[in-house]
């Protein structure tokens, strides 16, 4: 049912951890729903040069946010906040419709993470 | 790689050779018709009354008290809506337990919405229905009373004599749902004290697509599926002939082996419970300690969800199942995790091992080395755990 890059994403998720010193992290979904994402992200004039993710979910939930932090690192705010979670979708080869959310969840991790910089950033 | 290990029994088994070896002959060479007068017709016919007495036998009851049918849902479903409609005078309500197969569940829900009012019971911490609740529920409109004999996710055992007990000195008639029993535990209607009761041959090593309706003599009820004269007119269409040699053959098996298969899947059973609770901090282990089949381990894993767990395991090649949303198939786990009291997190980490007749001691070593590793791998890239356990 998963992709052959679902389940590599899955098996060898790239950038698990937390960022000790992040610029900005987001965390969406709940433990009710059996989905929650927390993102940090390390800003430099403007670029993610690091991104790790910690996840509480299903396969597709670990792989959507290996594959989504792989798709914003190195890429400017503006940018990471262009990502869509079809994009991310797309980047696994499709994922089965009832987990079709998960990439969303991606989506709005990534997200929540700029915005948090954003927040910091206007205030700093 | 090594041989997969397959701990889910409880979705189905393998048909045994011995079960493959009697059915094959039904295919192609005693193909008959059961109904047809001519020679291969009434070859069929014999092979359908034999497999008949093979099930009877197995659990107490009368050949003419049993019915084949196409498996386990639709001998609930019939059990359910056509036991009601043959009693629609008495009354419209029925009496089931909140942790009972979807088969049941979902067909009383259907019932209610065709003017039936139906009574959940809930069940207490360890999965277990209160027999005092079934008699308190009863009203003078109660039709029909539904529990299952052992639930298919956490192994809970129901007292179903002592219900069976108050349903008959209530006069209310009584199914259960015994598809996860038979084969597992002793099974006999009159020790049981039920009306009725459900099987499904794929979960004793006998073929899919064939279970029983047991119907005592004496009830009354009309048909779900209209048509021929078969099973005495009580349920049309041509008999699945290898599927019904199969399921007298496996049930045959299973009872005559049953003390010892108990006894070996209780002591493989309680060493996985042991082993891995040793060994996984954080777990619990969901469903009754003692009352509960002796192949049922269901245990919830603190931090995760569960379908992440199987494909895991499944990579690892360990074959076992979970109670999470996202094995299930909608956005809640598993209303029996729900049932029992457990938070929707900590139910959606559930898993479920089902041992079988073909799983050994060294099966259950490796289950318990490996289980640990994927935990801890796990854990780490959750959020939700706690700092001592990362």
């Amino acid at each position: 049912m998963y992709s052959e890059k679902v389940m590599d994403h899955f098996a060898n998720p790239r950038n698990v951890g937390e960022i000790a010193d992040a610029s900005g992290s987001g965390t969406v979904g709940n433990a009710k729903c059996g989905d929650i994402m927390k993102m940090d992200i390390l800003v430099e004039n403007d670029v993610i040069t690091d991104v790790k993710f910690k996840t509480f979910g299903c396969a597709a939930a670990v792989a959507t946010s290996s594959m989504a932090t792989e798709m914003v690192k190195g890429k400017t705010i503006d940018e990471a906040l262009a990502l869509t979670n079809s994009a991310v979708a797309e980047a696994l080869d499709g994922l089965p419709p009832v987990k079709m959310h998960c990439s969303l969840l991606a989506e709005q991790a990534i997200h929540a993470a700029v915005e948090d910089y954003q927040k910091k950033h206007a205030k700093g | 790689m090594n041989k997969t290990i397959y701990m889910d029994n409880a979705a189905t088994t393998a048909t045994r050779p011995e079960v493959l070896e009697a059915m094959l002959p039904y295919f192609g060479q005693t193909f008959g018709n059961p109904s047809s007068i001519h020679g291969v017709g009434r070859e069929a016919r014999k092979a359908v009354e034999a497999a008949r007495k093979q099930v009877a036998d197995s659990i107490g009851a009368e050949a003419r008290e049993v019915f084949f049918t196409a498996g386990g849902s639709e001998s609930d479903n019939w059990a359910i809506r056509c036991a009601c409609a043959a009693m629609a005078k008495k009354g419209k309500h029925i009496i089931t337990s909140a942790i009972e197969h979807h088969a049941v569940l979902h067909t009383c829900q259907a019932m209610e919405k065709e003017g039936y009012r139906v009574t959940y019971l809930p069940v207490d911490e360890d999965g277990l229905v209160s027999v005092k609740d079934v008699e308190a529920a009863i009203a003078d409109d109660t039709v029909l009373i539904t529990i299952m004999t052992a639930n298919n996710e956490i192994g809970t055992i129901q007292p179903i004599a002592e219900i069976g007990e108050v349903a008959k000195a209530r006069g209310v008639l009584f199914h259960t749902d015994a598809v996860q029993a038979i084969g597992a535990i002793p099974v006999n209607v009159n020790d049981l004290k039920v009306d009725m009761l459900s099987m499904s041959g794929h979960k004793f090593h006998g073929p899919k697509g064939v279970g029983v309706l047991y119907i005592r003599k004496g009830v009354r009820i009309s048909n779900l599926i209209h048509g021929g004269a078969q099973e005495r007119g009580f349920r049309a269409g041509t008999e699945n002939l290898p599927a019904i040699v199969g399921i007298g053959k496996a049930i045959e098996l299973a009872v005559a082996e049953l003390p010892e298969y108990a006894q070996r899947m209780t002591a493989l059973r309680d060493r996985l419970i042991d082993g891995l609770t040793a060994a996984i901090p954080d777990i619990r282990l969901n469903g009754h300690r003692t009352k509960r089949l002796p192949a049922n381990v269901n245990i919830s894993i603190r931090y995760l969800e569960g379908e992440s767990i199987l494909m895991r395991l499944d990579l690892a090649g360990i074959e076992a199942s979970s109670g999470s949303a996202c094995t299930s198939g909608s956005l809640d786990p598993s209303h029996v995790l729900l049932a029992i009291g457990l938070p929707h997190e900590i139910a959606h980490g559930s898993l479920r091992l089902s041992l079988g007749m073909d799983n050994t001691p060294e099966e259950v070593e490796t289950v318990i080395s490996e289980l640990p590793k994927i935990v801890k791998n796990l854990r780490a890239m959750s959020p939700l755990t706690p700092e001592h356990l990362r």
